[in-house]
């Protein structure tokens, strides 16, 4: 295989906040040198067997890492610059056996790596645990409880307890089933106001504060998917403080967006968890600065107008957020809220990590797995005119900036 | 009805509305939030001349609506408001066909927004649409022609309903502004409280919401009332008390431990009674719950209960409100 020379790129390498022009060589599909570091092996000069791209100045990062997507849309996933999703296990059939979890892993490649997440219980139903060791050594990177919470603790403890001893991270569904019961929305003035079933925001704290008990006492790595008001953040600030080996992450929508996104009924905007408080957003945002929050993730979920258009009651929850999870992302750099750097690190390092993969970061040794971003690129997000299989987005018609130009998966331009 | 009643308003509305513009430029009725106060009292207003028509003993015929088509699509049961409905409709001349969901395609799978569709493919000059789910009739009409009439939407809005009890009110009393009015029951689950507290805090009336916590919903105080979990303490100064129905799957342990505790801390009798402004008015949109929140004695009672008066009401405003909203298909001057 020749190798392949990136020169004139805004490279982003780990431990640093900005990108800085070097050199990049990729053989067999691996990054085998950055810039003038002196490769381990004899780097390829450059020779009738090397080919080049020129990168135009533009910033080449980690393909992005998408913790949590209820659908492989590759499509969607080209846009976003995401190389690599974790697949939710709320598939049709459910991915709860060893079967449905090879057959997942391998579908989106070669130029898209699907690692799916196996059912921690048995159709979901949060009270027989699946066959957990045999989906992780047919290609289960995780276990996930779904879109739900498992209100059974017993259980619950004892599926940390087994993933602790086979070493896979467990991710966790944050509502309280009992307190939400019917709601649709957060409880306040505007669920009030359109008359929507609701439940308080503190739904989410209980449910925290119940899984780290457990996560403590198991010693499991825990993933809280998506944590969405100031004090389940709060707990989740405490825990890692005491040590806890726990992660969490959150969606865009419930950092650029409040509840009342939901006025007039817009069921693009019904999302689960439900949007929140201006507070709680702020929080949010608060928590990917200091460093609580691990992963943005687009949460992706591409639902169609069966789904989505009837009474918001009726609608199911979820948003297509593949292609705008970047370009939304950007926005925190823009703001002053964290660099470019930190920001990869929520997009592609920290969920690398988590799933225990070799991506996510620019070094040797790693997948070449690049995304080529112009950082200023101007679009607007349209529902109608996204790629994605279904374009319930709550950003339609907004302004955004940022735009993926090229992909490169495994050292592979991705067309 | 055992005493006289008022025959004209003391809130005059036809001159109120800014120049140039109808008195109710809206297409739809489909809540009272955001509505102005002379929009309100334009339509109480309209609604005061069909009442003495509505109780003559000759014909109650009127024939602006002559060969018009008003369906009435209810996919949640109801009696007094399909009713009301259709009576207002058959008065004003409009032939009027009602629509059950327990007769319709919505059993076999149809989605809401293709009902929708098939009921504006029939030409329809207006709908009026009650539906389980809060934001329903919304929905619908983004879909159809013709203008929609909220009969009552989940716990949303229920328009009419406001807008009767504020024409009740205003009969009795002679006014609404400056009055204190206590709303009491189950305030989370119900659309008429919120239509209410929307419509009578517009027109300036002192709003106070009685309900158990689990029944009070979040940020209501938002909205300019005040909240009281203690019946008793809420009563003194009341002009009006106007009771909730509480569902009966909802005092089964759930929300309320039994019908006869509810009725313990939040059923309106006699002793209640006393406590508010001697001349307090009692209301309740029904259907009754006699012995779970009001006493029969107080809701039968002969000088202040208006309850079956806004009954009546009912009819005139949605006469009312189906003449206003079709006045622009008929070509009214002025309407365009």
């Amino acid at each position: 295989m020749t190798a392949l020379t990136i020169h004139n790129a805004k490279l982003l390498l780990p431990g640093q906040a900005a990108p800085i022009s070097e050199t990049i060589i990729i053989d067999k599909g691996q990054i085998a040198a950055i810039g003038n570091a002196a490769p381990s092996t004899p780097a390829p000069t450059p020779n009738d067997t090397t080919e080049t791209i020129d990168a135009g100045g533009l910033l080449v990062a980690p393909g992005i890492i998408d913790l949590g997507v209820f659908a492989t849309d590759k499509p969607a996933f080209r846009f976003g610059g995401i190389t690599r999703a974790a697949l939710m296990p709320d598939q049709s059939p459910v991915h709860d056996d060893p079967a449905t979890i090879r057959f997942a892993a391998l579908k989106g490649k070669p130029d898209f790596w699907v690692h799916p997440l196996a059912a921690a219980t048995r159709d979901l139903d949060g009270r027989h645990m699946a066959e957990i060791a045999l989906m992780k050594d047919a290609g289960a990177k995780g276990v996930a409880t779904g879109r739900d919470w498992i209100s059974d603790s017993g259980i619950m403890l004892r599926i940390m307890q087994y993933c602790a001893a086979l070493g896979l991270p467990v991710f966790v569904h944050s509502e309280d089933s009992g307190i939400r019961g019917t709601a649709v929305a957060t409880a306040g003035a505007t669920a009030t106001l359109l008359g929507l079933s609701a439940a308080p925001a503190i739904t989410e704290a209980a449910a925290i504060a119940r899984d780290l008990l457990l996560a403590e006492e198991s010693g499991a790595h825990v993933h809280f998917r998506q944590v969405t008001t100031a004090r389940g953040l709060e707990l989740i600030r405490q825990a890692k403080q005491n040590g806890l080996k726990i992660t969490c992450g959150i969606t865009p929508a419930h950092l650029f967006l409040s509840d009342n996104a939901v006025s007039d009924f817009r069921t693009f905007a019904k999302i689960s968890p439900p949007l929140r408080n201006e507070d709680d957003r702020q929080a949010c945002l608060a928590a990917i600065a200091d460093g609580t929050l691990d992963v943005i993730m687009s949460g992706h979920d591409p639902r169609g107008p069966e789904e989505k258009r009837l009474p918001f009651g009726e609608a199911l929850p979820g948003m297509a957020g593949a292609e705008t999870l970047l370009a939304l992302s950007l926005n925190l750099v823009r703001d002053g809220l964290i660099s470019t750097g930190r920001l990869f690190e929520l997009l592609a390092a920290n969920p690398a990590k988590i799933l225990n993969i070799n991506a996510g970061v620019i070094e040797t040794g790693r997948e070449a797995d690049l995304i080529f971003v112009d950082t200023g690129s101007p679009w607007q997000v349209d529902s109608g005119k996204m790629t994605a299989m279904a374009g319930n987005t709550p950003f339609d018609k907004l302004p955004v900036q940022g735009r993926v130009v090229k992909m490169m998966k495994g050292g592979k331009v991705i067309s | 009805m055992g005493i006289a009643l008022m025959t004209t308003t003391l809130n005059f509305a036809a001159d109120r509305f800014p120049a140039g513009s109808a008195a109710f430029p809206h297409r739809h009725l489909l809540g009272v939030t955001g509505l102005q106060n002379y929009e309100l009292l334009y339509i109480l207003d309209q609604a005061e001349t069909w009442i003495a028509m509505n109780r003559s003993a000759a014909a109650k015929h009127d024939d602006r609506l002559s060969g018009l088509t008003i369906i009435n699509a209810f996919f949640e049961n109801s009696t007094r408001t399909l009713l009301s409905f259709e009576i207002a409709g058959k008065r004003l001349g409009a032939d009027v066909v009602n629509m059950h969901a327990a007769q319709s395609s919505v059993k076999k799978g149809e989605t809401l927004i293709d009902t929708a569709m098939t009921l504006n493919a029939m030409r329809a000059d207006a709908i009026v649409i009650r539906h389980a789910s809060s934001g329903a009739v919304q929905l619908i009409s983004d879909k159809v022609d013709c203008p929609v009439l909220n009969a009552g939407d989940g716990a949303h809005e229920h328009p009419t309903q406001a807008l009767l009890d504020a024409l009740t009110i205003q009969r009795r009393k002679g006014r609404i502004e400056g009055l204190t009015i206590t709303i009491c029951g189950d305030v989370l689950h119900s659309r008429v409280a919120r239509s209410n507290i929307m419509c009578l805090k517009t027109l300036g009336a002192q709003l106070r919401i009685v309900a158990p916590p689990a029944l009070t919903p979040a940020g209501i105080e938002n909205f300019g009332v005040t909240v009281f979990h203690d019946f008793d303490a809420a009563l003194p100064g009341s002009d009006v008390i106007m009771m909730l129905r509480l569902q009966n799957e909802r005092m089964q342990g759930d929300f309320i431990p039994s019908p006869r505790e509810y009725y313990h801390l939040y059923g309106l009798d006699e002793r209640r009674l006393a406590l508010a402004k001697p001349d307090a008015l009692i209301m309740h949109p029904g259907p009754m719950n006699r012995g779970i929140e009001i006493a029969s004695s107080v809701a039968d009672h002969y000088e202040r209960s208006a309850i079956r008066e806004q009954v009546e009401m009912g009819v005139a405003v949605r006469m009312a409100c189906l003449d206003i909203l079709t006045r622009k298909a008929r070509g009214v001057e002025g309407w365009s």
